[in-house]
């Protein structure tokens, strides 16, 4: 399994950087309650993950340091973009990083199929369907601001 | 003569089980008056609670000068609580009403005519038409206008400008209350009635201080438990009220849970129902979806794990349910404690789920009363003028907002409805950033009622909103208002509306109002006249003038929905009595409970909403729905326990909640101008546990500081009845009758202290999960300003320092004998 072990890593990775992009995500935007309140909400069931996730990497190990494939890691989102447009980006970009997570968890669970590994299958099925719900949240939240963000220009002197 | 401020509920007109609430006609009138002088009884119901009780307004000299209850009413029996007999009249020959339009002119406001103040208006709203479109309006409306009233702004906003920034202070009061019903049954609409309660074997109250929100119902109520073979009752509330102490009476349950902490509890009632096989299996496979997954949510909350959380007793947890798991038939009624707390929708919902677990729903004592807290949030629910679409129509329908394109002939593009509309909050999000411009305001007072006060009347007296406020008074919201429209209010304009059990009332003008006021229906028309909205053909748009031709409109957009009125007129409505809807040829004298044959509006063709996630908020879409196949079933939904968003700390040790009394309503606009009411409960104060006072070192009447993270409230201290470790604060003190205090500058306003944060699903902000401090500032001269009458009384060990609550001017109460109701189950058995 010479593999599993850098999916592993790279879930554990994943959700790590999910789960501080949203709240540098959230903490930029605090002046938007649900934002910041929402976004610390996902980001704990990040955290959950990775804790689901532990006794799998004790048994596996966790293996980071391989060299296929190459740029195994995205980049998290460091800060906050201004205002509503910017809110916009970030969304989006937290609908990146999850779509990588899910599509993580994704080879993780056929690769447990694969070794018959209940643990890891219940694991990533469970975390798989959390990430749907944090996707879910980035496109109503984005639906739901769109319009706004895209027609009206808000005036500067407001900030 | 009787003192309702002293006797809130009345005599009591004990009777048995399965039969009906004897009739009794409440009275008030002004000093001096007697029946026979009175003039002319005008058709009405009373708009200072949820309830609808049908009455009648007295009117002598072109005045109204009293209200009676009206036997005939299904709701009420004739019956009227202390708010309406003693509220409903006198603010409206109050001297201080606003008879003029007012316009800011180099910062004050000053009087006008309409056509100046109207002109202003629609040069504001037509040159930010041309610069970046509707999206730059905002409308903030009211649970206190009339259906007439609602529908019209609805179509002004949806069809006329096309802007999705619409939504009531109904946001704040009951939104919880609609997107719990949809989320189970596919849409709004109240599944049981008040007539259950005369066939119930228990009833559950769920944050819901009913003895002092909704006076008459819990006479009701009391009138079971007083009599012969009277339901065991349970209350969960974190303070004593009323409804605990019926609960020790009637060998019932009293749960106090930690506030913040309802869903908790709900999912430890929900797990005793499946591990003491107290759940209908065959009921729920054949009529709901979902009860697999709500399992696995509830199991690992054992009354244990609740009692840990909630602060409750493991075993009052377990006695609860066996209550709920044994009873035959049993009457659910939820109100603010689980609607403006924490995990709103999701403990609202898990109430509907215990009655589906039990198939405890759609006969006569088996029924949910989701309230509403004001008269007609009903109506801005059912109409469009909220965050919904008329007639429960689910934006994200195409057929539905295509019926609603040919029914006001307009393009369904110019509809908005790309995602819901836009909630309150969010609204005034959007006003605070500068992108909404122009915001109207009718009919409520968001400066003393929204969270966190201090940002709000930011908002609304900053340069980058222009606020137009409709109103009766100079209200705190009004003083920050660019345009100042004087309103007509009930009595001095006709319309209908609908209460907490869809029955309808139509309100009867009974007298001119003051000086140039105008009914909101009359403004709101102006407005579309002088914008010259019209529709595809050119037509004016609304096409409808007087409050009847809009009722008739507005019957025709329910017709084929849930919510049908279509056999509804004025006509009928002039009855003995208020009739429940749908109303149609099926039902075409009303329809006292839904679901009787368990079919739920939950089709995807049909529903209000294709549902969300309980946690997040997020939607689930019609494919994912449509592969459900509901196909009528309810749905059974769960959801964790989360701790609240701010939770108690070192500077911050004790939780602050808001909440009512009894003599006052909202911000006290009608209530605070009756010399009965007022008296009662002049001022504001802060509600204490014995411990947490004694340990604070504070005494009945001390003066104390009351703080949170974002800002604080010095008020006098009542030592009374809440929990260990909970601050209660009633919400309805702000500055417009203190002399020569601005809005900002007052020391009582409960929502200085509360925060921004509302529920994912359905937006209602949380009045009742902030962390606060409270310091001594000064010693008493005499007992807080809190009636002793209900939830507020003093401690028992405080109790003889304190004068009784009394001393309301006289009121009659007449026993009647007891009319035929129309859908009245008990009346039916009779017959049978």
């Amino acid at each position: 399994m010479p593999h599993l072990s850098t999916y592993v890593a790279l879930a554990d990775r994943s959700e790590q950087t999910l789960a501080e992009s949203l709240r540098a995500i959230g903490e930029g935007h605090a002046n938007i309650a649900d934002v910041f309140h929402m976004t610390g909400t996902l980001a704990k069931m990040s955290d959950q993950h990775r804790e689901q996730l532990a006794p799998v990497v004790a048994r596996y190990g966790e293996d980071d340091d391989v060299d296929e494939p190459e740029r195994l890691h995205a980049a998290g989102l460091a800060e906050a973009r201004d205002g509503e447009i910017g809110l916009l980006r970030d969304l989006q970009d937290l609908h990146v990083l999850a779509t990588l997570v899910k599509t993580t968890w994704t080879v993780i669970a056929q690769g447990a199929q694969g070794l018959r590994d209940r643990e890891l299958l219940d694991v990533s099925q469970a975390a798989m369907a959390q990430t749907d719900r944090q996707i879910r949240w980035f496109e109503t939240r984005l639906k739901a601001a769109a319009p706004q963000a895209l027609i009206v220009t808000p005036k500067p002197a407001a900030k | 003569m009787n003192d309702r401020i002293a006797d809130i509920w009345g005599e009591r007109t004990p009777h048995s089980k399965g039969t009906v609430w004897p009739a009794r006609v409440d009275l008030r009138l002004d000093d001096g008056v007697n029946e026979a002088d009175v003039d002319r009884w005008v058709q009405s119901a009373c708009v200072l609670c949820s309830n609808g009780c049908g009455c009648d307004i007295a009117v002598k000299d072109g005045k109204m000068i009293g209200v009676r209850g009206r036997a005939s009413d299904t709701v009420n029996h004739g019956r009227l609580g202390p708010k309406g007999l003693y509220g409903s009249t006198p603010w409206a020959s109050s001297p201080d009403r606003l008879t003029r339009p007012m316009v800011r002119e180099h910062g004050q406001l000053v009087e006008t005519d309409w056509d100046t103040a109207m002109g202003r208006i629609v040069e504001v709203s037509k040159r930010l038409l041309d610069e970046n479109g509707p999206l730059t309006h905002g409308f903030y409306t009211s649970g206190q206008l009339f259906i007439e009233e609602y529908y019209t702004l609805g179509v002004i906003g949806k069809a006329g400008l096309g802007t999705p920034h619409m939504d009531g202070n109904t946001r704040l009061c009951t939104a919880t209350s609609a997107a719990s019903f949809k989320e189970s049954f596919g849409a709004d609409g109240q599944p049981g009635s008040y007539t259950d309660i005369e066939h119930c074997d228990a009833i559950f109250l769920y944050g819901h201080n009913m003895p002092e929100t909704q006076t008459v119902l819990w006479a009701r109520i009391l009138d079971r438990t007083r009599g012969e073979d009277p339901p065991r009752i349970v209350c969960v509330d974190p303070r004593r009220t009323p409804v605990a102490e019926e609960a020790d009476r009637t060998d019932g349950v009293h749960l106090a849970p930690r506030i913040g902490t309802n869903l908790a509890l709900m999912n430890g009632l929900t797990r005793e129902l499946f591990v003491n096989g107290w759940v209908d299996d065959d009921w729920v496979q054949a009529h709901t979806i979902g009860v697999d997954d709500l399992r696995s949510t509830v199991e690992s909350y054992t009354p244990e794990k609740v009692a840990e959380i909630c602060g409750v007793d493991a075993d009052d947890v377990r006695r609860a349910a066996r209550i709920f798991g044994e009873s035959d038939n049993i009457l659910s009624t939820v109100l603010q404690g689980f609607y403006q707390s924490h995990q709103a929708t999701a403990a609202s919902v898990a109430v509907h789920n215990l009655h589906l677990l039990r198939g405890m729903i759609g006969r006569p004592g088996a029924g949910v009363l989701q309230m509403n807290g004001q008269p007609t949030a009903q109506n801005n629910r059912e109409c469009g003028a909220d965050g919904d679409l008329p007639g429960f129509r689910n934006w994200g329908n195409p057929q539905h907002v295509q019926q609603l394109a040919d029914l006001w002939n307009v393009d369904p593009l110019t509809i908005p409805h790309w995602a819901p509309p836009t909630n309150a909050m969010q609204l005034f999000n959007y006003a605070e950033s500068g992108s909404i411009e122009l915001l109207w305001v009718s009919a409520t007072n968001p400066a003393v009622s929204m969270p966190e006060s201090a940002r709000i009347r930011k908002i609304l007296s900053g340069p980058q909103c222009f606020v137009i406020v409709q109103d009766l008074f100079m209200t705190e919201t009004a003083e920050l208002a660019d345009v100042v429209l004087p309103a007509a209010g009930w009595g001095e304009k006709t319309g209908t509306f609908t209460n907490v059990n869809r029955t309808v009332h139509l309100s009867e003008q009974a007298v001119e109002p003051p000086g140039e006021a105008r009914s909101d229906l009359e403004i709101f028309l102006m407005y579309a006249r002088a914008m010259g909205f019209t529709d595809q053909d050119g037509a004016a748009l609304p096409s409808w003038s007087t409050p009847e031709e809009t009722f008739d409109a507005w019957r025709e957009a329910t017709r084929g929905r849930p919510v049908d009125y279509t056999g509804l007129s004025y006509d009928k409505l002039r009855g003995p009595s208020g009739i429940p809807w749908p109303v149609n040829e099926q039902a075409p004298t009303g329809t006292d409970r839904l679901y009787t044959d368990f079919l739920f509006p939950t089709d995807t063709d049909v529903c209000e909403t294709y549902g969300h996630d309980l946690l997040t908020g997020g939607t689930v879409t019609e494919t994912e729905h449509r592969a459900m196949a509901p196909a009528g079933r309810a749905f059974l939904k769960g959801a964790d326990y989360t701790p609240a968003h701010e939770l108690p700390s070192e500077d911050y040790p004790l939780l602050y909640t808001t909440g009512r009394t009894v003599y006052q309503f909202h911000t006290r606009t009608k209530t605070g101008r009756s010399r009965s009411l007022h008296r009662a409960a002049p001022d504001a104060w802060v509600e204490l546990s014995t411990e947490d006072a004694g340990r604070l070192g504070i005494s009945e009447g001390d003066v104390v500081r009351v703080e949170s993270p974002r800002g604080a409230i010095e008020v006098k201290a009542r030592v009374g009845q809440v929990m260990p470790g909970a601050v209660f604060a009633p919400f309805h003190y702000g500055s417009w009758d203190l002399a020569d205090v601005a809005p900002g500058d007052q020391h009582r306003q409960a929502n200085e202290l509360t925060m921004t944060v509302w529920d994912p699903v359905s937006k209602q902000p949380y009045f009742k999960t902030a962390a606060c401090r409270v310091t001594k500032i000064a010693d008493a001269v005499g007992p807080s300003p809190a009636p002793t009458t209900a939830a507020s009384a003093p401690a028992e060990a405080a109790a003889s320092q304190v004068p009784a609550t009394a001393g309301g001017d006289p009121t009659s109460s007449v026993l009647v004998p007891t009319p035929h109701y129309v859908n009245d189950p008990s009346q039916m058995s009779e017959e049978s």
